[in-house]
């Protein structure tokens, strides 16, 4: 049934869908409106979850550590400085192999304090184990919740849904909600490869010595890898269920474009509008949208980059001292290839500053009118530069 | 009659010959805090999951692939047993509504240190204590951060030298006292609220019984010694709590909803001399100091009895 919900409401919509054991949350916003719609299900007897309302974010993360271990299917939620307090537990968890499901919704970190979308603080956790799903539109939402909770439990690995600030998590639009009869034909209740028994009792998360260490980070490793073709049987099964399927990237006329911008995030919808007046203007530009940002999808972006000149990223985020996030992995997903695109790399939109379809199609003037890069990162609409970098 | 035939003549019928924390694992010779740990598994029996903050028994009893532990068993980092433990509690319960595990009630029991629940796993505590889980929590103080190597904890007492803390020409160890952990659980309003200490097994094993059969939350603080850290023989582990509790450093008492009584009783308190002699992490106290520490103990010890003989159970004191 058709429904007209913000993404915050989008995720909470899921979470009742999946059936979910046990939910454990810390305010923070902007992700407060996920709790708060969970909470309202809780108390009008919608969901038989048991909602632990924990006093911190790490707290949050390691009641589902304890209730995972359990058996229990579990979701959590938050946003920047709470998910930067969970960033322990949020490598226990991967180590752990429990397959939590969290909504993290990207908010800028402090100082300044800055509620806006800003994604620098999921990204910052990209090396911890966890599956990331970047999300364009509410019904995506919905759609990759149910989908990282078959993934997160057939790869046991934590998986984070993550949707910009307001931008999405705060912006009403129509959603297909599902039946919950064909849902659970997708989600069937979690069956945990191992969990707490008393008739068989383990030890979990021992001390480890560096003979074994190394070989269970292999398999966390081997499992990150199997995530990526195991994305796609999993949302073939959701296809032939749901009629909607996204990819871990999706590539919009690329196959004959010069230049292909690369986002993530909401400013994917602005920029399909702009290949599309670019297009009518005849001007050869593609579109990589990258959804799946762990595990990296190396070899679907090859493919759809490689025949390009140039590739525009655009990073809301920035990793101080190097680069835009996603433009770093970009550029190491090409280095190898023998004929590779040049990488132009945009920072636009931190802490919320809107990225408008005039930005993204001076972006894609800026990468056509330059032969080379004039620096790895071009800042976008700066007010001051004193360093004679690009402005727009 | 040997010590082992004699326990089979008694001992059966006071305590679970049963064992869930066994030998091989890995703790330092006369660790009161390892045989705390096998007294409070006998008590709680095969229906309890141990959730285990980083710290002594983790690191001695864990070394993959081994285990010393015959219970279900889990590791969470250092500062959230608490909240691990409130997790897990919530896991079984709602799975055991959902009929997706077996229907008997499993105790969720989650331990720490001292440094891992007075100082860095309090607010977890605080919290996984207010929102009122089924969850028995057991301190385990030994009084200072053992495990990595005797610094000094919000548990060390004052005037022990510990590693980060020194007694030295221009420092006489800790500086500030002790913090009360068991006055804090119980401005929390828990139910059962004891100390205890191995030195007295029986005490301890029944307030794990009366504990585990609360269906809420409980707290009990065991003063575990540590002959390594407190620099004192070995073989003196168990006297040593035995001292702990006749000098009145280390009271044994319990609060159960809210009415303190002391359930290991001394018609007089000998000097806390007789105690602080026998550790080398006091040896550097001057007169008087060991003065202003037999001051506070005995101050201490009276706000106690103050509240043992004033004090209602909550029940009482119904409007």
């Amino acid at each position: 049934m058709k429904q007209v919900l913000e993404g915050s409401q989008a995720v909470a919509e899921a979470v009742k869908l999946a059936r979910v054991d046990v939910i454990s949350a810390y305010p923070i916003t902007p992700q407060t409106h996920i709790v708060e719609r969970l909470s309202d299900f809780g108390a009008e007897g919608k969901i038989s979850a048991k909602y632990l309302r924990v006093e911190s974010e790490h707290s949050a993360l390691a009641a589902l550590i304890g209730a995972a271990t359990g058996g229990a299917r579990t979701f959590t939620s938050t946003s920047s400085q709470g998910l930067a307090l969970m960033h322990e537990l949020l490598h226990w968890a991967s180590g752990a192999r429990l397959p939590i499901v969290m909504a993290e919704v990207n908010r800028a970190l402090a100082p300044g304090w800055n509620i806006w979308a800003d994604q620098t603080d999921s990204l910052a956790q990209r090396d911890t184990g966890w599956i990331q799903l970047y999300c364009e539109n509410s019904q995506e939402v919905l759609d990759s919740t149910l989908i990282a909770y078959n993934l997160a439990e057939t790869v046991n690995l934590p998986a984070m849904i993550i949707l910009d600030a307001f931008y999405l998590s705060h912006t009403y639009e129509p959603v297909d909600v599902p039946e919950q009869d064909l849902v659970d034909r997708f989600l069937p209740s979690l069956k945990p490869k191992f969990q707490i028994d008393q008739d068989d009792p383990q030890a979990f998360s021992s001390l480890v010595t560096p003979n074994a260490y190394m070989e269970m980070r292999y398999n966390i490793a081997q499992a990150m890898d199997e995530t990526i073709s195991q994305l796609d049987s999993i949302e073939g099964k959701f296809h032939d269920i749901f009629g909607r399927r996204y990819g871990a990237i999706e590539s919009v006329q690329c196959e004959d474009a010069d230049i292909v911008m690369v986002t993530s995030g909401t400013i994917t919808s602005t920029c399909r509008q702009v290949i599309r007046d670019l297009r009518a203007q005849g001007e050869k530009v593609g579109l990589c949208k990258i959804k799946m940002f762990r595990p990296f999808p190396i070899d679907a972006i090859r493919s759809t980059l490689q025949n390009a000149n140039k590739i525009a990223v655009i990073d809301r985020n920035f990793s101080f001292g190097a680069t835009g996030i996603f433009a770093q992995e970009i550029r190491a997903a090409l280095c190898n290839l023998p004929r590779r695109p040049l990488v132009f790399g945009y920072v636009a939109g931190l802490g919320g500053r809107d990225v408008t379809t005039g930005i993204i199609e001076s972006i894609y003037r800026c990468t056509k009118d330059t032969d080379v890069p004039l620096s790895e990162s071009i800042w976008i609409g700066l007010q001051e530069v004193s360093d004679g970098r690009a402005r727009s | 009659m040997s010590i082992v035939a004699n326990f089979d003549l008694y001992a059966p019928r006071l305590v679970n010959k049963e064992e869930y924390f066994v030998h091989g694992h890995r703790a330092c010779q006369g660790c009161a805090e390892a045989l705390a740990i096998r007294l409070m598994c006998k008590a709680l029996g095969k229906d309890a999951v141990i959730i285990n903050a980083t710290g002594c028994m983790e690191v001695v009893s864990s070394l993959y692939p081994t285990t010393a532990w015959k219970l279900p068993w889990l590791h969470v980092a250092f500062p959230n047993s608490a909240a691990a433990g409130s997790g897990v509690s919530a896991a079984l319960k709602v799975l055991r509504r959902k009929g997706k595990i077996s229907d008997r009630p499993v105790k969720a029991v989650s331990i720490g240190g001292d440094g891992g629940t007075f100082d860095i796993g309090l607010q977890a505590l605080s919290g996984a204590m207010e929102r009122g889980h089924d969850l028995l929590y057991v301190c385990f103080d030994n009084e200072a951060y053992m495990n990595t190597g005797i610094q000094r904890s919000g548990a060390t007492p004052f005037g022990a030298s510990t590693t980060t803390h020194p007694a030295g020409p221009a420092s006489t160890g800790k500086s500030a006292w002790k913090k009360n952990l068991t006055e804090i659980m119980i401005a929390h309003n828990v139910p059962y609220v004891a100390t205890a200490c191995p030195s007295y097994p029986i005490d301890f094993i029944r307030k794990v019984e009366k504990a585990k059969k609360v269906k809420g939350p409980a707290f009990i603080h065991v003063l575990a010694v540590c002959p390594t850290g407190w620099r004192c023989a070995s073989e003196k582990a168990i006297s040593m709590g035995r001292l702990a509790s006749e000098t009145g450093v280390f009271p044994i008492y319990e609060v159960v909803d809210g009415k303190y009584s002391l359930t290991i009783k001394h018609d007089k308190l000998r000097p806390v001399a007789d105690y602080l002699k026998l550790q080398g992490r006091f040896r550097h106290l001057s007169p008087d100091m060991v003065k202003q520490v037999q001051e506070r103990v005995v101050q201490e010890y009276n706000k106690l009895l103050d509240k043992v003989d004033n004090l209602h159970a909550w029940s009482e004191l119904k409007g």
